[in-house]
């Protein structure tokens, strides 16, 4: 009997562990010989922890699964109390399309033969006959953008660092994943690690990088765990060493570790730390393509970027091109978090509008209470109001109504949100992850949190001070730490100005 | 305990098994909290000898991160997350439980030496929050009651 149940730190921490054990134990008691596979989350963390079973008819989905569940997936499959149906069938899993996150819950992470199974390598050694031009050009006519927030097209970057001369080039893959809302990276790492690996491989061809590092913030045990895994179990098979795959150049991968700051997911700040720094912001120019580890040319993306790379390659750009809106092409894993009633990933094409996702595919509040506010793009992201909800799900849309997509989370929050606090929060956030180098951003932030807490006091006079302060961050600061951590704290204000207008009398 | 000679033995050993990375530096750092629970004092002369940097700028780097404890923490570690996905199922009830049930702020440690309580941006449980992290062990959906039992099995 063959069943799955995620390693996935969601499904962890929702009590995976716990039912695995209880599943041997029943499976021993019952002499039933348990092929039990730890596998990535298919995203419905709602259903987390969710065992599937393989039947004939395909994989059957329970959840969320209690240890009271579990000796009855020893029975009728189709009379247990948490049967869900097939996996594939279930309208969350069949409205997606699935380009980057395709392996991710369905096959063993760390068994090199599903990975094949499932399409693995196809891209790479697709890639392995190309020249570096060809590598390049194809990455750029898929129309990726950099996923990691700024939204820099991916082929671009890998044709500065491809055309630098030096001895030694680096790819370096930003897994800090730091924002709120945000766990595609994790999931990725934790569901299908050799689908990064494959990406930074070719990211080398395309470049002439021989090196690799996997910053992974300290957050993410688990996706470290399996990330270090997959690393030893591809330099076994040769994947990765001196000659990829038996045939190309040599590229050889690092995982670090990060160490709790916020701003180490800027890049320049990502390359000191690395560096064994302090994750200062460096002043750009000089762009790390030209200048980046250690002094060299180097390439620094996101996971879900690098992760998108084999697809792109296994069924062409065209392919990957063909979806999306706008100049936002091909999907995004959406991550829907907070007070969503179904939260989760759910990779698509760009385009839904925002209120498709948060009625539809969220389906509103865990509360049941009214949607108030969404957050898109993390702690530097604006609050939408239902008023925009009509905001397609792109990079130059978003920008258009003031805000960004960042790395694709979304925080929903009910009407019992307070406006105020989290613009508050936005600022101490600020001013506990500054890095300290500029000052809008350092003292900025600390001035930021008196007016708001000016503002909460009733000092009306205090609101024109606070945009001013805005304005200034946004345009004074070195990075986009201080510089956009205005979007929340103004979205706030424009949006909800109520949240503001606290009389003396009700605040005091 | 270990005492200072065990220590600088131990801090040596790890300089051997990280000192040819490129960027040792946080490598070690991490290597020597996971050795001692904590960066100790008498550390970071030598770690900065072996890597040809000066005392300060060692201090300088190991200050700079929120992970690296210049002292020992208590007997347990409770993280909370406190960034807005878990803010928006009720983070900050259930940090003000916590600081209750324990009688301590954020990065205090309780006197009985047994709880440290600190606060954490984002574990990626973003969609069953509010999350924590004890021990290094993960936990969603956190509520009060299920905060009150785990602080309660602590030993
Ligand atoms: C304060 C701050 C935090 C950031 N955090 C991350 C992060 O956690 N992960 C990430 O990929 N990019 C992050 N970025 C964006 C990076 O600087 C950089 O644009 C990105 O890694 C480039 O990769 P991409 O082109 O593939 O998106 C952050 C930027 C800022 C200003
Ligand atoms: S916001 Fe709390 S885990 Fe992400």
């Amino acid at each position: 009997m063959k069943i799955f149940l995620p390693l996935d730190s969601a499904a962890i921490a929702l009590g995976a562990d716990e039912i695995a054990l209880a599943l041997q134990a029943q499976a021993k008691a019952k002499g039933i010989d348990l092929d039990l596979v730890r596998n990535g989350s298919r995203g419905m963390v709602w259903l987390e922890p969710m065992a599937e079973v393989q039947t004939p008819a395909g994989r059957m989905a329970f959840g969320p699964m209690d240890l009271a569940d579990v000796p009855a997936l020893f029975g009728d499959l189709a009379a247990h109390p948490k049967a869900l149906g097939l996996t594939d069938d279930l309208p969350w899993m069949a409205a997606q399309t699935r380009l980057t996150f395709a392996r991710v819950g369905v096959i063993d992470p760390l068994s090199l033969a599903d990975y094949r199974a499932q399409g693995g390598l196809t891209g790479l050694a697709r890639a392995l006959e190309m020249d570096a031009p060809a590598l390049v050009a194809e990455v750029t006519a898929s129309g990726l953008r950099g996923r990691g927030g700024a939204g820099f097209p991916t082929g671009i970057k890998w044709k500065t660092v491809s055309e630098a001369q030096a001895d030694r080039k680096y790819i370096v893959c930003n897994a800090d994943e730091g924002d709120s809302a945000t766990f595609a990276d994790r999931m990725l790492m934790e569901g299908d690690p050799f689908t990064l690996i494959e990406g930074m491989i070719i990211a080398g061809l395309a470049t002439g990088a021989t090196k690799g590092f996997v910053y992974i913030r300290s957050e993410y045990p688990i996706a470290i765990h399996v990330m270090q895994q997959a690393t030893l179990i591809a330099r076994a098979v040769g994947l990765l060493g001196p000659m990829v795959m038996g045939k190309g150049p040599a590229f050889d991968l690092e995982i670090r570790v990060g160490a709790g700051a916020y701003v180490c997911g800027e890049e320049t700040s990502l390359l000191n730390s690395l560096e064994g720094k302090r994750g200062v912001v460096r002043a750009k120019p000089p762009l790390p393509a030209l200048e980046g580890f250690m002094g060299k040319p180097t390439v620094v993306n996101n996971v879900i970027s690098l992760a998108s790379i084999p697809v792109i390659f296994e069924k062409g750009a065209e392919h990957y091109k063909n979806f999306g809106l706008g100049r936002s092409r091909g999907t995004i894993p959406l991550q829907i978090a907070g007070n969503a009633r179904f939260g989760g990933l759910y990779e698509v094409a760009f385009g839904l509008s925002l209120g498709e996702i948060v009625d539809k595919i969220a389906g509103g509040t865990a509360s049941g209470r009214p949607v108030k506010a969404v957050q898109v793009g993390g702690p530097l992201g604006a609050y939408f109001p239902r008023a925009l909800f009509d905001t397609p799900f792109g990079y130059e849309e978003f920008a258009g109504k003031d805000g960004l997509i960042g790395h694709a989370g979304l925080t929903i929050f009910d009407d019992s949100a307070d406006m105020l606090a989290q613009a508050r929060f936005a600022m101490e956030f600020c001013a506990i992850e500054s890095c300290g180098k500029c000052t809008p951003c350092r003292i900025g932030a600390v001035r930021g949190v008196e007016t708001v807490d000016r503002i909460a006091r009733g000092d009306a006079s205090a609101i024109p001070l606070l945009t001013d302060l805005c304005n200034t961050m946004k345009s004074g600061s070195l990075c986009a730490l201080g510089g956009f951590t205005p979007y929340p704290v103004m979205s706030a204000l424009t949006h909800f100005p109520d949240d503001f207008s606290r009389t003396k009398e009700a605040a005091e | 305990m270990l005492d200072s000679v065990q220590t600088k033995e131990r801090v040596e050993e790890i300089l051997t098994a990280h000192i040819a990375l490129e960027g040792a530096l946080l490598p070690i750092l991490h290597a020597v909290q996971a050795e001692f629970g904590h960066v100790p004092q008498e550390a970071l002369p030598i770690i900065a000898k072996a890597l040809n940097i000066s005392r300060a700028e060692a201090h300088g780097v190991m200050t700079f991160y929120h992970d690296f404890r210049e002292k020992p923490a208590g007997a347990h570690v409770v993280k909370l997350c406190r960034a807005e996905a878990c803010q928006a199922v009720g983070a900050d009830r259930v940090a003000a439980h916590a600081k209750k049930a324990l009688g301590i702020d954020w990065h205090e440690t309780t006197l009985d030496g047994k709880v440290t309580l600190e606060p954490i941006f984002c574990l990626g449980l973003c969609a069953c929050g509010p999350a924590a992290i004890i021990d290094g062990k993960l936990f969603g959906r956190v509520d009060e009651a299920k905060l009150t039992q785990i602080i309660g099995g602590l030993k």
